[in-house]
C-alpha cells in the first residue's frame, strides 16, 4: 500500500472517529453511549501514539512494534467493553447487569489465559506475541458475542433504531474484519488485500456516526420487519 | 484450510448482518406516510412492487440529495442488486426463494419511495428558504 493512500485512510478514519464523538455530544448522548465514545477517543490517541513512535523510531524498530501491538490489544479490549455496554443497553430492563458484568470479566480472563497458553511456548517474543494473540482471540470472541447479541435483539423484539443499527454495524465490522484476516492468510501475495483492513477500520465510525446523527434515542422501528423470513 | 473455513463462515455472517442492516434501514422508514404528490408522480397507489425500484431510483437522481440518506440508499441499492442476482439464479429453481426475493425487492422499492418523498420535501424547504432571501 502506497504511503499517500495509507495516510489518506488514516486521516479519514481519525476524522470519522472524532465525528462520532462530536455527533454524540451534539445529540446529547455522550454519557448514554460512554463506552463507544471512549473506544473512539482511545482509537484517536492510539493512532497519534503510533504516528509519533513511527516518526521517531522508524517502522522496523522494537519501540514501534511494541507500540503497535499493545495499542492494538488495548483497542480490542476497549471494543470488547463497548460491546458489553451494548449488551447492558439491550438487557437493561431485565435487571441482570451484575451477572452480565461477571460473565464478561470471566470470558475476558478465559480469553487472556487461552492466549497466554498458546504463546507460552515461545519465550523470546512472549510479550508482543501475547498482545497479538489476545487481540486476535478477542476479535473472534467479539464476533460470537455480537452474533448472540443480535439473536437477543430479535428475541426481545428490540425497537430502538439506534441500538439495533449499532449492533448490526458492529456485526458487519467484525464479520468483514474476520474475512479480511482470512483473506490475508489465503492471498498474501496480492497487494490489494492489505488495503481491506484499514478501509474496514473507517466503516465502523462512519456507520455509527450516521446512525447517531440520523436517529434520536426515541426513534423506533417495527421489530418484525428485521427478520429476514416473514413471520 | 482453516483460513478458508474462517473466510466462508465470516462471509456468511457478513451477508446475514448485511441483510439485517438493510432491513433495519427499510424498517426505520416503514411508518412514514408518503404524500399524495409522490404517489401521483410515481404512479404507486398503495405499496410499491419490486419492479418499481429502478424507476423510483431514476426519479431520486433528479432531486437534490439529502446528505444523511446517501449511504442508506447505496446499501439498499447493493441489497437490491444481490436480490436481483438471486432472482435470476436460485429463485428460478425454488419458488419459495422467488416469493421471498419479490417481497424484499418490493421493500427496497418502498424505501426508495420514502426517500423520494423526503428529498422532494427537502427541495421545497430549500426553495422556501431562498424565497425568504
Amino acid at each position: 500500500m502506497s504511503g499517500s493512500v495509507a495516510s489518506f485512510i488514516w486521516y479519514l478514519g481519525t476524522a470519522l472517529e472524532l465525528a462520532f464523538v462530536v455527533c454524540s455530544i451534539a445529540r446529547k448522548s455522550f454519557v448514554r453511549y460512554l463506552f463507544l465514545n471512549v473506544y473512539f477517543l482511545l482509537t484517536v490517541s492510539s493512532s497519534l501514539a503510533r504516528q509519533f513512535t513511527l516518526s521517531r523510531f522508524g517502522l522496523e524498530s522494537v519501540e514501534y512494534r511494541y507500540a503497535y501491538f499493545y495499542t492494538d490489544a488495548l483497542l480490542t479490549l476497549a471494543l470488547y467493553v463497548a460491546l458489553i455496554s451494548l449488551y447492558a443497553h439491550v438487557f437493561g430492563e431485565l435487571r441482570f447487569g451484575k451477572y452480565l458484568r461477571l460473565i464478561a470479566v470471566l470470558l475476558l480472563l478465559g480469553t487472556a489465559l487461552f492466549s497466554y497458553a498458546v504463546v507460552a511456548q515461545s519465550a523470546d517474543r512472549l510479550s508482543t506475541d501475547f498482545a497479538y494473540e489476545l487481540s486476535q482471540n478477542l476479535y473472534f470472541v467479539g464476533l460470537v458475542l455480537t452474533y448472540i447479541l443480535w439473536g437477543a435483539v430479535l428475541k426481545l423484539r428490540e425497537t430502538r433504531t439506534r441500538l439495533v443499527q449499532f449492533v448490526l454495524s458492529l456485526g458487519l465490522y467484525f464479520s468483514a474484519y474476520a474475512a479480511s484476516y482470512a483473506l490475508l492468510n489465503l492471498a498474501s501475495g496480492y497487494s490489494a488485500v492489505y488495503i481491506i483492513g484499514p478501509v474496514l477500520g473507517c466503516f465502523l465510525p462512519l456507520s455509527w456516526t450516521i446512525t447517531m446523527w440520523r436517529h434520536s434515542e426515541e426513534t423506533r422501528l417495527v421489530p418484525a420487519q428485521l427478520v429476514a423470513v416473514p413471520r | 484450510m482453516m483460513a478458508a473455513l474462517i473466510l466462508v463462515v465470516s462471509l456468511i455472517t457478513l451477508m446475514m448482518f448485511f441483510v439485517s442492516y438493510c432491513r433495519s434501514l427499510m424498517a426505520s422508514c416503514a411508518d412514514h406516510t408518503v404524500s399524495h404528490e409522490v404517489r401521483d408522480v410515481t404512479g404507486i397507489a398503495a405499496s410499491a412492487r419490486s419492479t418499481d425500484f429502478a424507476r423510483v431510483r431514476q426519479l431520486l437522481h433528479l432531486c437534490p440529495e439529502r446528505p444523511d440518506d446517501r449511504s442508506g440508499l447505496q446499501a439498499v441499492e447493493l441489497y437490491y442488486g444481490i436480490l436481483g442476482l438471486l432472482e435470476n439464479t436460485v429463485a428460478r429453481l425454488l419458488p419459495s426463494v422467488h416469493f421471498w426475493t419479490e417481497q424484499e425487492r418490493a421493500g427496497c422499492a418502498n424505501f426508495a419511495v420514502v426517500l423520494l418523498d423526503r428529498r422532494i420535501a427537502f427541495s421545497r424547504e430549500i426553495l422556501a428558504q431562498q424565497d425568504e432571501f
